[in-house]
């Protein structure tokens, strides 16, 4: 197997066995991975892929995975990242799920979950920060932040508004 | 298990495939989706089940769509339902990228109408990006100790610009210390 066949598959796996409590947990990780450890994709790439991983059914992080796989090794990249992903939930929940469910009950178990989830909010906002250098570049991209940041704040809209709010904006305001 | 009778393992791969091919906005859109269909459509675990499965899930590693997923195929089938549920949830994604990541972004990539859309697509992932953290802090930090424990890892994963599995461990193992009361939920 091609070495890059192999580090697509141990950094998606990381990824996969690392995000605790699923959606957007993920991201610090693959932008860690793929950004800063392999520099596979640009911060604006990866946010055009979480873009479209946003605007396609399915859950997020395996619907990146797929398109990054495909970005750097086509179809095999593609199913070894979605595997890499997947791989930590079969393998823990198929073989370890009594053990791990006994497990998570135990009051320690919980405290450190707990802190986990500390360190997860503050690698959610880092995330943020780092990205937020790659897509707000000049005006109408910092407005279009400012905007939906403030709506969201306000009322929990589905992402896909999110989505087709920005698309349009952008249209709109594109320096052609 | 208040189920007795043995689905087939087909029957367990359309129902997550329709879950994963016509649900939008990732896990927490999917899995009010993923209750509908197998508590109230096919009542193949009751709403208690389903409860004590959104606990596993969400403190599991891995993507919630997925985790449930696999704890509801392995309620009906054992392995093989598990392994057919990871399936079915996962099978149209890869699909659909696929075909997005072959054939439609390299052929509109360059035009100036997509360029425009991700021009203003970019700010909008990160804004729903900041927005998760907020409300992830609104759900699970409680008092004071949840806020300035989220704030010292925050400080130290700038300043040491460590990988963030470091960060979560290093928040896992301050927890233990600091949370046992309780600073989050």
């Amino acid at each position: 197997m091609s070495p890059v066949i192999v580090s697509l598959f141990w950094s998606f796996f990381k990824v996969g066995l690392f995000t605790i409590g699923g959606g957007y947990a993920m991201i610090p990780l693959m932008e860690a991975e793929v950004i800063d450890t392999h520099g596979w994709l640009s911060a604006a790439e990866f946010l055009d892929i979480i873009a479209v991983a946003e605007m396609t059914p399915g859950p997020i992080s395996i619907n990146a995975a797929t398109f990054i796989g495909y970005r750097m090794a086509g179809v095999a990249g593609a199913l070894i990242t979605t595997l890499g992903v997947i791989a930590p939930s079969l393998i823990l929940l198929l073989l370890l799920a009594r053990v791990l469910f006994r497990l998570i009950q135990n009051p320690g178990a919980n405290s450190f979950l707990n802190g986990l989830r500390s360190a997860l909010i503050a690698l959610i906002l880092l995330a943020a920060f780092n990205l937020g250098q790659a897509a707000l570049i000049d005006f109408p991209t910092a407005a279009i932040f400012i905007l939906l940041f403030a709506a969201s704040l306000v009322k929990a809209f589905s992402p896909l508004y999110f989505i087709a709010a920005g698309a349009l904006l952008g249209l709109i305001f594109f320096p052609y | 298990m208040n189920n007795t009778r043995k689905e087939s393992l087909l029957t367990i791969l359309f129902a997550f495939l329709k879950v994963g091919a016509f649900t939008f906005g990732g896990g927490y859109a999917i899995l009010p989706v993923i209750r509908q269909e197998v508590v109230f459509n096919r009542k193949w675990v009751s709403n208690d089940v389903f409860a004590d499965i959104l606990i596993i899930t969400q403190s599991m590693p891995g993507q919630l769509a997925l985790n449930s997923a696999i704890q509801i195929g392995m309620r009906l089938r054992g392995i093989s339902g598990g392994i057919i549920a990871a399936l079915g949830v996962t099978l149209p994604s890869v699909i659909i990228l696929l075909i997005i990541a072959a054939w439609l972004y390299p052929y509109y990539r360059d035009s100036q109408y997509v360029q425009a859309a991700f021009y203003g697509l970019r700010p909008a992932v990160v804004a729903l990006i900041a927005a998760a953290a907020i409300k992830m802090g609104k759900d699970i930090l409680h008092g004071i100790r949840g806020i300035i424990l989220c704030g010292i890892l925050l400080a130290a994963a700038i300043i040491s610009q460590a990988h963030p599995i470091l960060v979560l461990v290093a928040g896992g193992i301050a927890g233990l210390f600091f949370c046992r009361e309780g600073c989050c939920k």
